[in-house]
């Protein structure tokens, strides 16, 4: 009923091209920013910052870059923990390697690092696809795995293996409180978001989701596969990779390759599945159904079994957290297997035209 | 036809044999195709025609012949390389990209006209934002040309099969194009939207001056809208000439109709 379009008539095709063409969506998501940076933090206790809110938008992060790979150019990757590692252990070496090297910088560098491994990593790509393409990507996630483990020049030859940094710096701000590191994120995270919905607008995402359609086409039409496919890569990999240098540099201060596992992968391709592939919302939508819902359920259980007079145990909340946890997943992707995303545009479709069916 | 004059010679097609494994698709095939005609190919199933389509723009890769276009010989032939130089083309199964919107699919076809570097396509900034307004300005005259305004913001998938051909036209001509490769632009339709198809082509190589080469097995059709004909049978060259020519050729009748021996 208030959100319709009726009366909305575009006038120029820069008005129509625009991110949010439909007033509504544009002010609620400008409301839900807003409040994201000034409500939460006046709302919200420092246990949810480090438990929730600061794993949600880093975690988005590199959904999002994994979305642009899979979802956007349809090239499949289990490799995705193995940049995030790539992004962390490189930010650290640029930080502490180089005198006076500003941590943002420290940050973007290892982006970059990531991005060109993934190059490297993807130039499988070219040659195959689908699940033979994610067998030759998680060969980077054991290279990694081992190199970081074993290679003592990549942890500053720590004797234990894990390396930890100090608060890092911005400008003069000392990031060191659970807020100051919530925005820290959920700013990278938003001006990240809006790069990537501008990439998938224009034309290097239109070669993308070409290559993914119908690559013959694509190549018909003049889009090189080599261009588009490592670019995607290189893309995604700069976004994991600044996610993997946030997750380590500001969640947790110091680390052990064990946080970058192939776990880390797969829970980020899930994210994608499930959020929806080939929408950027739903980078957003995966992240926060794998990150909040084991937290909710965990909370949730206990209280359930005492309404039937049960006494719950820990051990058994967690066993039940990941069988109502899988099963979830396996009802989002029976009942909607284009993911969260999906279910919300069909939701706002139907919306614009309530109270009529048609 | 109106004012329009066939000129030289633009692609010339000389000894093609293209080979898979055993199979002899194309078999020292030659012919050429004039600035501004429409020419068909036509020949029974399995004739070699789509073959034929696809060593011009490149996908497949002959054995032997050469490729000359606008008098530049080439020897190896890639999509890539083709688009570069003109040549668009359509597909007899739709190949068009079913996520997408009718609009993107067409501004897709800008593609190679479109130079903004992704950093400046990232912030949106200027010189992208320009360049995205004026693709799209161009993509909407195409739109406006094959009438399917109403169809822009629908995902692709979504459409019937008569308008997804057309919509698989229009990303074809958002190349601008000077040669247009159609493989069987009216397969499957009815004959009203037949009759558009016939109109939208005769427009564009009208208007636009734009050479078509198609394919086609309505023989009603063939005949009326094409200047010359080649015509294919198991990989070979049987007849090549203006409709009539071709219809009254032995050797094509006896393809088409079976002869007495």
């Amino acid at each position: 009923m208030f959100y319709r379009e009726n009366g909305q008539f575009k006038t120029s095709y820069k008005a129509d091209q625009q991110i949010f063409p439909i007033p509504q969506d544009r002010w609620v998501i400008l409301a839900i920013v807003v409040f994201a940076f000034v409500g939460i933090p006046l709302l919200v206790d420092e246990y949810l910052f480090r438990a929730i809110l600061i794993p949600f938008l880093i975690l988005s992060l590199a959904a999002l870059g994994v979305n642009i790979l899979v979802g956007y150019c349809g090239q499949i990757t289990l490799g995705a923990g193995a940049f995030m590692a790539v992004g962390a252990y490189a930010s650290y070496n640029f930080l502490i390697r180089v005198s006076g090297m500003p941590a943002l910088a420290a940050i973007l560098l290892g982006g970059l690092t990531a991005a060109a491994v993934g190059i490297v990593f993807g130039a499988p790509s070219l040659r195959v696809r689908g699940l033979y393409l994610a067998v030759a990507t998680l060969a980077a996630q054991f290279f990694w795995d081992w190199a970081f483990l074993r290679i003592k020049w990549f942890t500053n030859d720590s004797s234990s293996g894990s390396v930890s940094v100090a608060d890092i710096e911005l400008f003069g701000w000392t990031i060191s409180t659970p807020t100051d590191k919530y925005l820290f994120c959920l700013g990278i995270l938003v001006l990240f978001s809006l790069m990537a919905k501008n990439l998938v607008r224009g034309s290097i995402g239109r070669q993308w989701m070409a290559i993914r359609d119908m690559d013959v086409a694509a190549t018909v039409i003049g889009i090189r596969p080599m261009y588009a496919k490592l670019s995607a890569f290189a893309v995604s990999s700069f976004y994991v990779g600044v996610a993997g240098a946030l997750w380590g540099m500001v969640h947790l201060g110091s680390w052990e390759p064990a946080a970058f596992s192939i776990d880390r992968s797969f829970q980020l391709l899930f994210m994608v599945i499930i959020g929806g592939m080939g929408a950027i919302a739903g980078s957003f939508f995966g992240a926060a159904f794998i990150v909040i819902l084991p937290i909710f359920l965990n909370q949730m259980l206990p209280l359930v079994g005492s309404l039937f007079g049960l006494e719950v145990s820990i051990a058994l909340v967690s066993h039940v957290e990941i069988m109502v946890f899988g099963a979830l997943i396996v009802f989002f992707l029976i009942v909607e297997p284009h993911g969260i995303a999906r279910l919300w545009s069909t939701g706002r479709e139907k919306l614009r035209l309530w109270p009529f069916p048609h | 036809m109106s004012g329009r004059k066939i000129g030289e010679v633009i692609l010339d097609l000389k000894n093609i044999s293209l080979s898979f494994g055993g199979v002899k698709a194309l078999q020292d095939i030659s012919f050429d195709v004039r600035e501004h005609e429409v020419r068909a190919i036509i020949g029974p199933n399995g004739a070699g025609k789509s073959s034929m389509l696809n060593v011009i723009n490149g996908v497949y890769r002959p054995q032997q012949g050469e490729i000359i276009l606008r008098g530049e010989h080439f020897a190896n032939m890639n999509s890539y390389k083709a688009a570069k130089a003109g040549l668009a083309r359509t597909f007899q199964n739709i190949a068009l990209f079913k996520g997408m919107s009718v609009l993107d699919n067409i501004m897709t076809g800008r593609n190679l006209k479109m130079k903004a570097n992704m950093l400046l396509q990232a912030f949106w900034l200027g010189p992208a934002q320009r360049e995205e307004l004026e693709h799209r300005l161009k993509v909407e005259e195409i739109i406006d040309f094959l009438e399917i305004q109403h169809i822009r913001k629908t995902p692709v998938g979504r459409l019937p099969y008569g308008l997804q051909k057309r919509v698989d036209l229009a990303r074809a001509l958002a190349m601008e194009p000077q040669i247009l490769l159609l493989d069987e632009p009216m397969a499957g339709m009815n004959v009203e939207e037949k009759q558009d198809m016939c109109r939208f082509i005769l427009d564009v190589n009208d208007q636009f001056g734009t050479t078509v080469v198609l394919i086609e097995h309505d023989m009603g059709v063939v005949m009326d809208i094409s200047d010359r004909v080649v015509v294919l049978d198991y990989g070979k060259k049987i007849g090549d000439g203006t409709p009539d020519e071709v219809r009254a050729n032995p050797d094509v009748i006896s393809a088409y109709l079976g002869a007495s021996h």
